[in-house]
């Protein structure tokens, strides 16, 4: 198992949209894609539910609760609110610092 | 005069049943158990939860690490249920869960969802506009607390620990559950003493 992002990490959710490339099933949701947040808890590998819906040998990945502000998500808002999201790790890539 | 005709689905689900048990994978008791769990379970487990907590520091300190223990620990059968998460209300922040890609919900503690958390509308208002979902429900917040919603899209499920209400000094756990509701469990309303 690949080792835990450890919780206070900068990460962004990748771009990418697999329903254009055929069946899946996606537990991302479409609004966070490209976006950039927090890691807030690591909850443990889970098996991929993307194999899972489809009967296939599901790896096990490990799955993060990630923190984005509200506001930038939808330009629209309170500045304080906040949306807490159950992110796999395979969607995460890194955010190198002055980037977002 | 005919009888009505039977929705396909249940045609289908009678088929799927038949062939689980053919080939050994599930039977008719396995199914008629966990019906019996799931009709057992009702927000009444969750409000139990959160009564202790507000009386117990132990228990709420591992109601806050640990869902499943705490909800085993009520005599709640969690196997075979996602884990269960519990997010703590503040001061300063407000939780509201909601599953925007389904309807994943605590059934363990909360029994089965209402209509509206399944709905469209709730699963796409409560992510971009929270503030005014809330409102509807008569939940006003101030401006200086954060509301975090949670969107519920993988394998945890998640049941808020609402902040217990001023007023509510020297009361039995039994009395403090009985203003806890559903929709305080999910975060649209707040514990009101009456």
């Amino acid at each position: 198992m690949t080792a835990a992002i450890a919780p206070g990490t900068r990460v962004r959710v990748k771009a990418d949209w697999p329903e254009e490339r055929g069946p899946c099933h996606i537990r991302t949701p479409h609004y966070v894609r490209g976006r950039t947040g927090t890691v807030e808890r690591v909850l443990g590998a889970f098996p991929n539910p993307e194999d899972l819906a489809f009967g296939r040998p599901a790896p096990r990945r490990m799955l993060y609760q990630v923190l984005f502000d509200q506001q930038p998500l939808w330009n629209e808002g309170n500045p304080r609110d906040t949306v807490l999201i159950e992110i796999y790790e395979h969607w995460l890539e890194p955010v190198s610092e002055g980037r977002h | 005069m005919a009888a009505p005709p039977r929705p396909e689905s249940v045609a289908l689900l009678e088929k799927l049943v038949a062939a689980l048990s053919a080939k050994g994978i599930l039977t008719e008791e396995e199914i008629a158990a966990r019906q019996a769990i799931t009709d057992r379970a009702s927000p009444e487990t969750g409000a139990r939860m959160v009564a202790k907590a507000w009386t117990d520091p132990e228990y709420r300190a591992l109601l806050l690490s640990n869902g499943t223990a705490a909800a085993e620990a009520m005599g709640v059968t969690m196997a075979g249920a996602p884990p269960l998460g519990v997010l703590e209300d503040t001061p300063t922040r407000h939780h509201l869960v909601v599953c925007t890609l389904c309807s994943c919900y605590p059934r363990a503690v909360l029994g089965y969802p209402p209509h509206w958390y399944k709905s469209a509308a709730y699963r796409a208002r409560a992510v971009r506009d929270p503030r005014g979902v809330l409102a509807e429900w008569g939940t006003h917040l101030p401006d200086n607390v954060e509301i975090r919603v949670v969107d519920s899209t993988a394998d945890y499920r998640w049941m808020v620990l609402p902040m217990r209400p001023a007023g509510t000094e020297g009361w039995s756990e039994e009395r403090l559950a009985s203003i806890v509701t559903r929709d305080c469990l999910v975060g649209v309303a707040l514990p009101k003493v009456a």
